[in-house]
């Protein structure tokens, strides 16, 4: 017989066998009768092993439905990727800002009707964290852990400067004259701390505007960044180049070292006012326990809006294609119950978004001035980001707008103008294809 | 056929097949598809809606598709030559006997094996202009002349030229394909030179050049895609284009309009502008440069 004749089968059995091998090895160990619920999270170290946390106990709480996280990085593409190639994940944590543009693609599930018979009421809820999720009337996302802004500031440069640490600047016009005490040069003229520095995380550029009593857009059809008051607070950014060079500010700021380590420039005394999230608290215990750190409300800026915070917010929303988006709405319902929810942000050492909160809550949480970031969700400064499903785009263009600001290569008049000018058209576009759609 | 050729052929086919799946599913599909995607408003969860010419004529009056084209080019200007020179020189060094050379070879080969992302990682530490270690070794120099070592990351003037000395680190790739040019120089026509009294330089410029032109032109050719198509070292390194823009390149503009703006079709758009830019630009050079490539044999 012909030994060609063998090879092809040969070769089909082999590649057989080694397909039927290769799905016996990842098969899940032991098949159970339960309902797996496949749940993407953007978290990693602490902030995961909190959530896994509350999985394992929603896991032990009953025998029906298991929850499986996954760890998923750069989650808002990735996720809109998989619902689009039909293999969407049960639950998926978001970011706040992602369920705009999710919404408008219905790429995530109305919750309303499924929250009504659970009994979860818009009612429980601090206002921002629950409204967030509503996109025209619907609500498509709800909270995991929330999160407030505050001024963090460092009270040995503050003493160092002979500046009275327990009382931090409560006006713009306080901060401008603190900063300017706090700054420090070398004999060579170099930048070599800085008392304040409005790209410093940089996380909120665009939340200067707001604090200062502007728009980012009509809430409707019209972009009003270069409204006077956005102007006014960008003006104000400005003035730190102006004063103190905008080279200088730019070279000294690329020594900072990543947030999440111990070259944090709050960390290591560069900078020694900045505005952060509750989380900083976690950080500064893991890198720099020692530091001597106050946290108050940001200053109101003149005719800018009182206590002003960013209310920012990771959420849980069921994306469109799911297989068992009873079982996940189970998981979810049970984050949101005081019981859950709390746990999670004790763990992740942040604050509840719920309007009840234990006795336990506070007392338990590490945070020194966890009840001023509960207390700022209720300012009535608190901004968040606008419901617009060009939210990328935007964000991507006021960076790169508060770039040439800060680097002086436009005034923020022309920023701002410049901005505006390109995204109306964006907006415009973005609109009208909603509209033909029959969603407006 | 023969009964034993058609087996033969379908041997063949059996046992190229992965390949050709790979290549039908991955690539050609793919490829056509986004010709019609990018004649369509497509947000990847919607059907494709036909909008004509609607994505070509608003690439045309986008201020940000001009920037990112504009600093592409820049920068292939830039970092082409430079890449080239650097090989080629690199290469004649490492060509010379020497005890030692395989060391020498594996050392400057060693660098275009280092992934892209621990790259970029490696060379924001480098490049840092406050504690980078570039800086501590140009300022003895430039201070002499009154100068300090420029904000390398943070200076948009001075971004791309970072990007430019980077992407030289990593030529070991075309050093070696250089290196094989070089060996292939045949010894009689440099003796010959020699003979005829020709000094080294000589001997370079007419001998070893046009022997090593295909090799050139193939490390042009293989560039002018390289760099037209730069992505993963900036993506990381310069978030957003970071400064101001200064460093926003077309494949990333590429990528966030059709991953994070999902504007699939006017991405589709952009990547057919650009594959007959590369087209009329690899034509052009192979036009050009007809007269001065020297082919072995032929």
């Amino acid at each position: 017989m012909d030994r060609n004749a063998l090879t092809i089968p040969a070769l089909a059995v082999a590649v057989i066998g080694t397909l039927y091998m290769s799905e016996q090895l990842t098969a899940p160990d032991q098949p159970d009768s339960k309902v797996h619920v496949k749940y993407w999270e953007k978290w990693t170290a602490f902030e995961f092993d909190a959530m896994k946390h509350v999985v394992d106990s929603f896991n032990k709480s009953q025998d029906k439905i298991q929850v499986d996280i996954l760890s998923v990085s750069g989650i808002e593409d990735k996720t809109l990727m998989a619902i689009s190639g039909g293999i969407p994940p049960d639950v998926v944590g978001l970011y706040g800002e992602n369920v705009t543009q999710y919404a408008d693609n219905h790429a995530v599930m109305v919750l309303d009707d499924m929250c009504r018979d659970a009994g979860i009421k818009r009612e429980s809820y601090i206002s921002p964290f629950w409204d967030a999720g509503v996109i025209r009337g619907h609500l498509y996302a709800l909270p995991s852990t929330p999160a407030t802004t505050a001024l963090h500031y460092n009270k040995a440069l503050f003493r160092e400067a002979g500046l009275d640490p327990e009382k931090p600047p409560r006006t713009i016009d306080e901060l401008n004259e603190m900063a300017d005490k706090l700054t420090k040069r070398d004999e060579k003229g170099h930048v070599i701390r800085t008392g304040f520095m409005p790209g410093e995380p940089g996380w909120w550029n665009w939340s200067w505007g707001p604090f200062f009593g502007g728009k980012l857009w009509n809430g409707k059809d019209k972009i009003t960044l270069d409204s006077p008051e956005n102007v006014k607070a960008f003006e104000w950014v400005q003035s730190f180049s102006k004063k103190w060079g905008a080279s200088a500010l730019q070279s000294f700021k690329s020594g900072f070292g990543s947030f999440s380590s111990p070259q944090n420039a709050f960390m290591m005394k560069q900078n020694a006012m900045e505005i952060q999230g509750v989380w900083m608290y976690n950080f500064i215990h893991m890198y720099a326990p020692k530091l001597e750190w106050g946290a108050a409300p940001f200053p109101t800026a003149t005719a800018g809006v009182p206590d002003p915070t960013v209310v920012d917010m990771d959420v849980l929303c069921l994306p469109s294609g799911s297989k068992h988006p009873k079982e996940a709405f189970e998981f979810i319902k049970y984050v949101q119950s005081q019981k859950g929810m709390e746990m999670l942000c004790l763990g992740q050492k942040k604050i509840t978004p719920l309007r009840d909160v234990s006795p336990g809550f506070i007392e338990n949480h590490p945070n020194p001035y966890i009840k001023l970031f509960i207390k700022m969700a209720y300012s009535k400064g608190a901004v968040s980001t606008p419901k617009l499903g060009i939210w990328s785009q935007y964000k991507d263009e006021m960076s790169s707008a508060f770039d040439a600001i800060t680097l002086m290569q436009k005034t923020p008049k022309e920023a701002l103008t410049d901005t505006t000018n390109r995204l109306q058209p964006m907006l415009d576009q973005y609109l009208q294809r909603l509209h033909l759609r029959g969603e407006l | 056929m023969k009964k034993i050729g058609r087996r033969e052929a379908w041997a063949g086919y059996i046992f190229a097949s992965p390949w050709l799946i790979g290549f039908f599913v991955f690539m050609a599909y793919p490829l056509v598809a986004s010709i019609y995607f990018s004649f369509c408003d497509y947000s990847v969860l919607k059907p494709p809606v036909w909008v004509g010419l609607d994505n070509y004529k608003a690439l045309v009056n986008d201020d940000l598709f001009w920037t990112a084209l504009k600093n592409t080019l820049l920068y292939a200007i830039l970092a082409l030559p430079a890449g080239m020179a650097t090989a080629i020189i690199l290469a004649m060094l490492l060509n010379a006997k020497i005890k030692g050379m395989a060391v020498y070879r594996t050392f400057f080969f060693i660098p275009s094996l280092v992934p892209q992302v621990s790259l970029a990682i490696l060379w924001m530490w480098v490049l840092n202009g406050e504690h980078g270690v570039l800086n501590p070794i140009l300022n003895p120099i430039l201070n002499k002349i009154h100068l300090t070592g420029p904000n390398w990351m943070g200076d948009p003037n001075w971004s791309k030229p970072a990007l430019v000395i980077m992407s030289v680190w990593g030529v070991g790739n075309a050093v070696l394909i250089y290196l094989a040019g070089l060996q292939d120089v045949p010894t009689q026509l440099i003796e010959a030179a020699e003979l005829d009294g020709a000094n080294s330089w000589q001997k370079t410029r007419n001998v070893t050049i046009p022997m090593i032109s295909p090799v050139i032109l193939f490390n042009l050719i293989m560039g002018i895609i390289g760099t037209l198509q730069v992505f993963t070292v900036p993506y990381i390194m310069f978030p957003n284009g970071a400064p101001a823009r200064s460093t926003y390149f077309y494949a990333v503009y590429l990528y966030d309009n059709a991953f994070r703006y999902h504007k699939m079709g006017y991405a589709s758009a952009m990547g057919w502008i650009m594959f007959v830019m590369i087209l009329v630009l690899t034509l052009g050079s192979l036009r050009l440069t007809e007269k001065h490539v020297h082919y072995q044999g032929s």
